[in-house]
């Protein structure tokens, strides 16, 4: 009692086992009274060295790793990962792969911003909000589940196409989301938007100018709050997204509330990306062909010989991609997700390094927190929509 | 009577109240769960007797035979105490809500209430206020800093709300001219008597200041699960928790009783028997509570204090103001 | 009396009820402390430095505001209750005192004592 007699303020470690960071993050708050002087944000409690790991696997190996990072949106890794290696191997997928590959990340992203708004929500005290959520993003992890087998570690993505076709009720299914969400998003903001204890608690909250995103090198919907212009979609445009029509959302004053529209709007440009990506998909061949680094159809490996061998050598050995290095960015829901993936000529990465967009998001807390109260602390952290999985790797 | 009978009565009384008050508890909680199961597309608990109505009991069970865990560097006995310190007075507020008319049972004269004092409204205010002690001694002795925040919080947005919450009543007993709950109920007796009707600014005033008073959503700062995991409770465990427990829903419960005595006719209805018409009344206003709680997120702290000082208390100040007027001229 | 009795014996049973269930609880519950588990919770990290420390003393301004106007308000109550039997008189005086009373808010108010942080 005595030693701390004369210091006015209070160190408290909010996380890693806290109901509303996220997971296990842990951030150290000075407080003076309710007011945050100074919040260190620590990670690292999830490390799994997905990174490291990677240069010991054979590339299509990795996949499955790439799942685990940002766990609500496995889509979206899965398609940066398969990207950048096709990119080292200077593969072109078929159009109904790009289609399928891109109907599929939206929804992800869809799926991704439903958990966000659920918890973020419940972070505020709206408890409702996240079970509603929850409800429509069943329907997404139902398809996750009829194309891949898996709900949520789906490696449904494969370097060179799909692991399987997508199922016979594939347009029904994501027909009807095209259907029921556009009526729960409205259902939503008559709960949160005009609810005054909800804007009260987020507008003018966590506020980041667009300078100090910038200089933060934020990105998604951080970014995009605070009124810049970027998305990798639109500046540097990958699977064929310069052909679809879709808007960016833009905030203005980079807070808490702000982020909360801009993510309510996105949801609904994936749905017209969705809408369109569907009406165009042709048939086709799911997977691109290119004997011996991606898997020839089942149907020839049990009647051809040389499929056989293919086979036989792409699950043992792998595929050797040229020497060189590659980066592809992907506009994930949390921002840019960006592989670099260095070759060496043999069958494993040489390094792989992932940019992930909430560890550098993360990084802003404490400019957006600083001087404000405590219970602000928790809204921000939810607008930055972490996911511990990929900011620890 | 004599004095043993009297004593004999009373004590029946009690006990038959601290039963029923108990068993309110337990049954409001299962209807929480069950009312905010179906808010959320759930279905609540269902798995413990038929609709689940066997799970409080089970909940009980299990917190009896928790371990209870006392971290170090406690404060013990104002650790100890905090807990008590908390139920009691929710209990006691029990002892001056009339719970129907008089009745005659063998051979005896018997008010349906524990204690008619006649300054029963005072009663009430003054003892729900005591509840407060027990959260501040439980998040200060608790010697971590999440209680010590959960307690702070409480014992502010407790005092800011106070004010406010004692004058919301005045309009009414400037119209009553008593601080009997007895006589409160009396002057109710037709359905347009009611106080809701004659105070219904007075009436919403009361209502947000007695969510505040309990520490419900959307004023559930010094628990806020979000924030301060626990709040002033995060250190307790086993039996000790459950009094922090019971206690919260003890308080609703005497919050929701003292409404429906002061402003919602009390007992009275047609045709049911009077102890029914108050349970339902009591369970209107609990479910009320319950909806609030699965609709609207939390207040910040500056917010939560702004709204209590700045707004509420000087309506509750110009309610009186006006009711005096309107009453006089 | 006989009402206040009353109030003694419930008391006595709430309080007697409590003690019951913490002895029939610590009948058959496990205790099974160690380290760990006594620990102060601050999210599962050793907790930094004591949480008992000098508050802020905004709290403390609140405190003093809220003993000025809910001593205030007491006497409201008895106004309230005799209202019907006092005279214009006392309408009149209470709506100075609660005149008074509003222009001490708004000056606490405008003193920026009212506001947090």
């Amino acid at each position: 009692m005595t030693e701390a007699a004369g210091k006015k303020t209070m160190t408290l470690n909010m996380g890693p086992q806290h109901p509303a960071t996220h997971g296990v993050l842990r951030v150290e708050l000075e407080l003076d009274g309710e007011t945050v002087v100074k919040a260190t944000p620590h990670v690292g409690y999830l490390h799994t060295g997905i990174e490291k790991t990677a240069e010991s696997k054979l590339y299509y190996k990795v996949i499955p790793m790439t799942d685990r990072m940002d766990y609500l949106a496995p889509m979206s890794n899965n398609l940066g990962f398969c990207l950048a290696v096709e990119k080292l191997l200077g593969l072109e997928m078929p159009e109904r792969v790009v289609y399928a590959r891109v109907i599929l990340t939206e929804l992800t992203r869809i799926a991704s911003h439903l958990v966000w708004v659920g918890t973020h929500a419940l972070d505020l005290g709206a408890m409702s909000m996240l079970l509603y959520a929850f409800r429509e993003r069943e329907m997404i992890l139902d398809i996750y589940e009829a194309c891949s087998g898996q709900r949520m570690m789906s490696t449904y993505f494969r370097i060179g196409g799909l692991a399987y076709d997508l199922p016979d009720d594939f347009e029904k299914r994501v027909k009807n989301i095209l259907k029921v969400i556009p009526e729960r998003l409205k259902d939503y903001e008559r709960l949160l938007n005009d609810n005054k204890i909800f804007r009260s608690r987020t507008i003018g909250v966590g506020v980041i100018s667009a300078e100090d995103a910038i200089n933060c090198s934020l990105s998604g919907p951080c970014l995009r709050g605070s009124g810049v212009n970027y998305d990798v979609r639109k500046a540097n445009p990958y699977c064929g997204y310069d052909k679809f029509d879709f808007e960016v959302p833009l905030g203005k004053n980079g807070d808490v509330y702000d982020r909360y529209l801009i993510r309510m709007e996105e949801m609904r440009q994936s749905l017209r990306i969705v809408k369109q990506a569907l009406e165009g998909m042709p048939p086709g061949p799911y997977r691109v062909h290119a004997p011996g680094i991606v898997l020839p159809p089942k149907e020839d490996v049990l009647s051809k010989m040389e499929s056989l061998i293919f086979h036989f050598k792409i699950i043992t050995e792998g595929f050797k991609p040229p020497r060189g290095a590659v980066y592809q960015a992907i506009e994930s829901p949390k921002g840019e997700l960006g592989y670099y993936i260095s070759s060496d000529g043999t069958n494993k990465p040489h390094r792989m390094r992932v940019r992930p967009p909430s560890f550098i998001n993360l990084s802003a807390l404490p400019e957006m927190v600083e001087g404000r109260l405590m219970a602000d602390v928790i809204a921000v952290i939810g607008s930055i929509d972490i996911v511990l999985g990929e900011v620890d790797r | 009577m004599s004095y043993t009978e009297i004593m004999l009565i009373s004590s029946i009384k009690v006990i038959v109240v601290v039963l029923a008050v108990l068993t309110g508890c337990a049954y409001s909680t299962w209807l929480e769960r069950k009312l905010v199961g179906h808010f959320q597309h759930r279905i609540g608990p269902n798995v413990a007797g038929p609709f689940g109505l066997l799970q409080p009991i089970a909940d009980a069970i299990k917190l009896v035979f928790k371990e209870d865990i006392v971290p170090n560097n406690v404060e013990r006995i104002t650790y100890a105490l905090a807990p008590i310190v908390v139920f009691i007075p929710a209990l006691l507020s029990f002892a001056v809500v009339p719970f129907g008319d008089k009745v005659t049972m063998f051979g005896y004269q018997i008010d349906m209430v524990i204690s008619d004092l006649d300054i029963g409204v005072l009663f009430v205010f003054a003892v729900t206020s005591l509840g407060v002690y027990g959260i501040v001694l439980a998040g200060w002795s608790s010697g971590s800093k999440y209680s010590l925040l959960g307690g702070v919080r409480s014992s502010a947005q407790m005092i800011s709300y106070e004010v406010a919450y004692g004058l919301s009543i005045i309009g009414v007993l400037v119209i009553a001219g008593t601080l009997s709950m007895k006589e409160l109920v009396a002057q109710q007796s037709s359905f347009f008597d009611w106080f809701i009707f004659r105070q219904p600014v007075g009436f919403v005033l009361y209502v947000i200041c007695a969510i505040a008073e309990t520490n419900r959503a959307p004023f559930d700062l010094p628990e806020a699960e979000s924030e301060l995991v626990a709040g002033y409770h995060t250190e307790y465990s086993s039996m000790r928790f459950a009094m922090f427990f019971i206690g919260e829903y003890a308080n609703m419960l005497a919050v929701s009783c003292v409404a429906t005595t002061i402003f919602l006719g009390g007992w009275q209805g047609p045709l049911l028997p009077p102890i029914i018409w108050f349970a339902i009344k009591v369970a209107l206003f609990m479910s009320f509570y319950i909806w609030l709680r699965a609709t609207l997120p939390r207040l910040r702290y500056d917010q939560l204090m702004n709204f209590g000082w700045k707004v509420l208390f000087p309506l509750a100040l110009l309610n009186v103001m006006v009711t005096a007027l309107i009453y006089r001229l | 009396m006989s009402e206040y009795l009353a109030i003694i014996i419930f008391l006595f049973v709430g309080i007697g009820l409590v003690l019951f269930t913490f002895f029939l609880s610590r009948l058959i519950r496990p205790a099974n402390p160690y380290p760990e588990k006594t620990q102060n919770y601050e999210c599962a990290e050793p907790p930094i430095g004591s949480s008992w420390i000098q508050f802020n003393n905004r709290f403390y301004i609140f405190a003093l505001i809220f003993v000025i106007f809910d001593v205030e308000a007491i006497f409201l109550f008895p106004w309230a209750v005799a209202f019907g039997q006092l005279g214009l008189y006392a309408l009149v005086e209470m709506m100075i005192f609660i005149f008074i009373l509003l222009f001490g808010l708004f000056y606490a108010w405008k003193k920026g004592v009212l506001k947090w942080v």
